[in-house]
């Protein structure tokens, strides 16, 4: 047996599924984070199983998904920082930062 | 990828990253995620090496596993009197059912079809090659990333400056 791109897509899908259901369904602000940041893995995680798998044409640097990766990992720092500050911002106005309270905008 | 070595390499780094990930949803103490969470990082990290990406795998042991699990830790002891439990919402059921469907739907994809498969070969380091694509074809792209990066330095420092908080 080997290895092929097909295993890291499963992989891949499993870490995201379990991301996408701490973003939808946990109560801490900081777990949605949590589950973001895992969504944000298993997406790099394809990039670069396709950037060493895919079958790409002439004159196409599969370099490009790495490239591509380095991008979104630096708008992930940058989407960390602004909403964990926000976090901290309406835990200071709320004494809270449970989902199931942030419920100003609610109907 | 045949030899035994990358195929075990490959099994371990799966069951690590997965079952840590599983670990952080189901870990009560946010903490305890936290320190679950890096280690599913690290094991992606894992998973990047097994595809002779070596740049991205440190790239992600420094910002993933270094810079933004200190973010996490940062504000789970900023919000003190915040529950400390990791737990769920009333939209557990259907959140479950939902991410169920959607990581059935995507294995259920990549195992079916037919994909073209190469066997791309990388430069024994790719960070020259990395680097070179960034400062030339991508060197665009770069330049936005740096002011994205000040922006949201700067935007987060004013978000959660005290309020009246006057300079001298």
């Amino acid at each position: 047996m080997s290895v092929d791109l097909e295993h890291y897509l499963v992989v891949a899908a499993l870490l995201f599924g379990i991301g996408l259901y701490m973003a939808l369904a946990k109560r801490n602000f900081v777990g949605v984070l949590m589950g973001i940041e895992l969504m944000f893995n298993a997406v790099n995680l394809t990039f670069v199983a396709f950037s060493r798998f895919a079958q790409f044409a002439e004159g196409v640097d599969p370099l490009r998904g790495h490239v591509f990766v380095v991008f979104v990992i630096t708008v992930a720092a940058a989407e960390a920082a602004v909403a964990l500050g926000l976090a901290v911002l309406v835990y200071r106005n709320r004494e809270t930062i449970d989902m199931d309270r942030m419920d100003l905008l609610k109907w | 990828m045949e030899d035994t070595g990358s195929i075990v390499a490959f099994w371990v780094l799966t069951v690590l990253t997965v079952g840590s990930a599983a670990g952080v949803v189901a870990v009560r103490d946010l903490i305890r995620a936290v320190v679950l969470l890096i280690t599913s990082f690290l094991g992606v990290a894992g998973l990047y090496i097994t595809l002779s990406a070596d740049f991205v795998a440190v790239v992600q042991v420094l910002i993933y596993a270094g810079a933004i699990s200190v973010l996490i830790l940062f504000a789970i002891m900023l919000t003190p009197r915040a529950s400390r439990d990791n737990a769920e919402t009333f939209l557990q059921i259907p959140g479950l059912l939902l991410a169920g469907l959607v990581t059935f739907t995507i294995a259920f994809v990549s195992l079916e079809t037919d994909w073209t498969v190469a066997n791309n070969s990388f430069p024994e380091d790719t960070t020259a090659a990395i680097g070179e694509a960034l400062l030339d074809k991508y060197v665009l792209p770069f330049e936005m990333a740096s002011v994205l990066l000040l922006v949201a330095m700067l935007g987060s420092i004013l978000l959660v400056r005290p309020e009246g908080t006057k300079e001298e």
